[in-house]
């Protein structure tokens, strides 16, 4: 802190006036659209937990960017196509079993098949990523595996697209999952109930599996410093690979919930929630696993309550084509604020 | 270092906001002074009777000095070669199946006519990806195909706005199926080699209007665009007639983008005013995942919803599932005069798309729009030494002169513009997971 001080210059200066009038334009803003009044109190409610279930889902993709960040310092840019492959594989698993009519008479089972195949795949196509693209990069400058991260990116998604087609394809409906449910005051629907708490569920084992198992203390161990961990007998490459299964699986299960949400697939579908999960990464401490929950959480909100608490206040014409936009200064709002994210490490930066 | 990445940063986000500020001033070259509409030959006159060489039958009259006069020259085809006419429709991703149905439309033509002015003919396909990134690149394709006589595209209107200025830069023929912008052919913004078979959304936002309060006699309505110029354009004239026409309430005109999965910011922010009618002339993607969305929306429960032939597929239906039941959506009235669609047309477009039916409604148009390339081309060429000539600036003045072309979507007439199409709109709806066309009342 007191390092930071002392560069009070011009430049922190500017950045802190700009943050600050941001902030207070902000500020301002949803003051005004409170006054209005416009949207009721349960609408309010509603964008919230759309926003939330949204936010978990960034969170599960976030994690696997930050799990492999932690580990090798470089970010994984085709994990968005993990995430799709798993979906998009899924899908066909999905029709089967409908077609099968075994979505009708054993739907329990017929979903946790499907997460199951989404799961499988994208870990097999995040290990098979390691071992062909990463692996024989380790050690070479930094740029190199990013570039390779993006190459691979393309490669996955015309490879999904040459295998699939490239139409939008729409999940068999999961009926099981129809209808709204009632939580104390909060009402939302079945479909959103499930998709946070599968989530939460999954990042809290997580969580248990970092802290509470061998594999876990090793990974932690890695992460601390490659060599050293290797001297203490840490098989690292088996780490690694194990780190980019977890971040699979996760992707996996993220894919199948944002279908459940959204219903449609396609060979792009990776990207924009790809980029919305690293920036939730970067929001929270990119490294930081609890920061990757709750960046994306924080970003899921933003945009779904962002753009009508903002910008209605000032009568912008069509506020909800603005939300990325808003999600994105907020990104660079903490940046300035805090260049490490939320729950970042210092040096990491 | 800190210093720099920061100082860095705050370039890299100036320079973002200038790129942005900036994209819609940029423009290559300058094609609407050197074609202007207004300078060239009017039809006719470039081809002087009686100095030219015998060109047979239905073949125009000129000779090589028309080429030379030509400002864009003349498109030559050797004895033996054949034409080439060029398609920019969308044949991939989510709205695949509007370029594909056009795209059936110009085989069946074809089919039906293989031959132009004595040469055989060949299509070159190139996908326009319904947006403008789809629409330079196949454009670009094109025209760099020497000798190619004329494009049939594109299928999107965003597409269509950077092809007819690539296209019209080189004197080459765009006529569109089914880009419904009325920027396109509006006076200022209007590219000289462009012009459509598809009606222009005045017309069609008007008729949507008119259903929605004489028909189903509502008095609120919303919109929603992603922004692309088809569906901006088409929401706004919906708006604007539906205030005109008949004292209607726009309660709000919001926006949503390309790629976007989640509207319940904007779903909300529109029920909070519970308009009657919910109308979004968007694309498949977005549209079904609207409809989806809509019914999970509180104050959207008696809202009413309506699209247009963006979304006018079944890929639209089986995406929307069950929610698209009691949807209306605007569109070219399919309801032809005479014998030729259901006896010839689609019997042919069956087999050669090896589809039950067709899988969204612009195959007419593009085989109206060949038809019409076709009889251009044929009053204008004219054969020297074996080789085919078309003069560039004739065949576009030829084609804007088209008047009263009996086609299968009626009676086609061109204005300076290039509109051509014989306007008719109807309005479907979703009854029983099927399409079911309901107004006009025939």
């Amino acid at each position: 802190m007191p390092v930071r001080r002392s560069r009070l210059n011009l430049l922190n200066l500017f950045l802190w006036v700009f943050g600050g009038s941001i902030l207070a334009l902000a500020a301002f803003g949803a003051l005004l659209t409170i006054q209005q009044g416009r949207l009721s109190g349960d609408q309010w409610q509603t964008l919230i937990i759309a926003g939330i279930a949204l936010g978990s889902v960034y969170a599960l993709i976030a994690l696997g960017y930050t799990l492999v960040y932690g580990i090798l310092f470089m970010i994984n840019f085709a994990h968005g196509e993990v995430f799709m492959w798993g979906a998009f594989t899924a899908y066909f698993a999905a029709t089967a079993l409908s077609d099968a009519g075994m979505m009708a008479s054993n739907p329990i089972l017929a979903f946790l098949l499907v997460l199951a195949t989404a799961m499988l795949v994208s870990m097999l196509v995040a290990v098979m990523l390691e071992r062909i693209a990463y692996r024989p990069l380790r050690g070479a400058p930094r740029l190199v595996p990013l570039i390779t991260a993006i190459g691979a990116s393309l490669v996955l998604q015309y490879t999904a697209r040459g295998f699939y087609g490239s139409g939008v394809r729409a999940y068999p409906d999961f009926t099981l999952f129809d209808g709204s449910i009632e939580l104390g005051p909060v009402e939302m629907t079945v479909k959103q109930f499930v998709v946070i708490a599968s989530a939460i569920t999954i990042m809290v084992l997580l969580y248990l599996f970092i802290n509470n198992t061998r594999t876990g203390r090793a990974m932690r161990a890695v992460s601390e410093d490659k060599d050293v961990a290797a001297m203490m007998g840490i098989n690292v490459d088996r780490i690694i690979v194990t780190t980019f299964a977890i971040g699979g699986l996760l992707a996996g299960a993220a894919g199948i919930l944002y279908t459940l949400l959204f219903n449609q697939v396609h060979f792009f579908m990776g990207f924009l929630p790809g980029i919305k999960a690293f920036t939730a990464a970067v929001l929270g401490g990119i490294g930081n696993v609890i920061g990757a929950a709750l960046g994306g959480l924080a970003l899921g909100i933003l945009e779904s309550l962002g753009p009508n608490l903002l910008l209605t206040g000032y009568g912008i014409p069509a506020p909800n084509q603005l939300k990325d936009v808003i999600a994105f200064s907020v990104l660079v709002l903490v940046l300035i604020f805090r260049p490490a994210g939320f729950l970042g490490r210092k040096d990491n930066v | 270092m800190q210093k720099y990445t920061r100082w860095s940063a705050i370039l890299v986000v100036l320079m973002l906001a200038l790129a942005a500020c900036q994209s819609d001033s940029g423009s290559s070259g300058d094609p609407g002074t050197s074609t202007d509409p207004g300078t060239s030959t009017a039809p006719g006159e470039s081809m002087a009777p009686g100095e030219s060489m015998d060109p047979g039958e239905s073949m125009g009259t000129g000779s090589a000095a028309d080429c030379d006069a030509d400002e864009f020259g003349c498109i030559e085809i050797a004895e033996g070669d054949p034409m080439v006419i060029g398609t920019a429709l969308v044949i991939s991703g989510a709205n695949e199946t509007l370029g594909t149905d056009s795209q059936i439309g110009t085989e069946v033509a074809l089919q039906f006519r293989p031959e132009i002015a004595g040469h055989e003919v060949e299509f070159d396909h190139q996908d326009d990806e319904c947006g403008p990134e789809g629409g330079t690149a196949a454009a670009r394709a094109l025209v760099s195909t020497e000798n190619i006589a004329a494009v049939i595209g594109t299928s999107c209107s965003g597409a269509g706005v950077p092809a007819a200025e690539i296209t019209s830069a080189e004197g080459i023929l765009l006529i569109s199926p089914s880009n419904t912008a009325p920027s396109l052919t509006a006076e200022d913004t209007h590219e000289p080699f462009y012009a459509r078979t598809a009606h222009n959304d005045e017309i069609q936002g008007a008729a949507m209007a008119q259903f929605v309060c004489e028909e189903l006699e509502l008095t609120t309505a919303a919109t929603i665009d992603d922004g692309s110029p088809y569906a901006d354009q088409l929401a706004a004239v919906f708006a604007r007639q539906f205030e005109e026409q008949c004292d209607g309430t726009i309660t709000a005109e919001e926006a949503v983008s390309e790629g976007q999965t989640d509207f319940s910011g904007v779903l909300e922010n529109i029920a909070a005013d519970a308009p009657e009618f919910l109308y979004f002339p968007i694309f498949v993607a977005e549209g079904a995942l609207i409809t989806q969305q809509a019914k999970d929306t509180a104050g959207l429960d008696d809202t009413i919803l309506g699209g247009a032939d963006g979304y006018f597929s079944p890929d639209w239906l089986s995406a929307a599932g069950a929610d698209a039941e009691g949807h209306y959506l605007s569109g070219p009235d399919l309801d032809f005069a005479g014998d030729f669609y259901a006896d010839e047309f689609l019997p042919a477009y069956r087999d050669i798309g090896g589809l039950d039916e067709p899988v969204s409604v612009f195959h007419a148009h593009a085989f109206d729009a060949y038809n019409m390339i076709a009889d251009a081309i044929e009053e204008v060429a004219f054969t020297e030494d074996g080789t085919t000539y078309i003069p560039r600036t004739a065949l576009r003045d030829a084609f804007f002169a088209t008047s009263g072309y009996e086609g299968i979507t009626g009676s086609l007439t061109c204005n300076e513009t290039g509109d051509c199409a014989d306007a008719r709109i109807s309005v479907s709806q979703v009854v029983d997971g099927a399409f079911s066309r309901i107004w006009p009342e025939e």
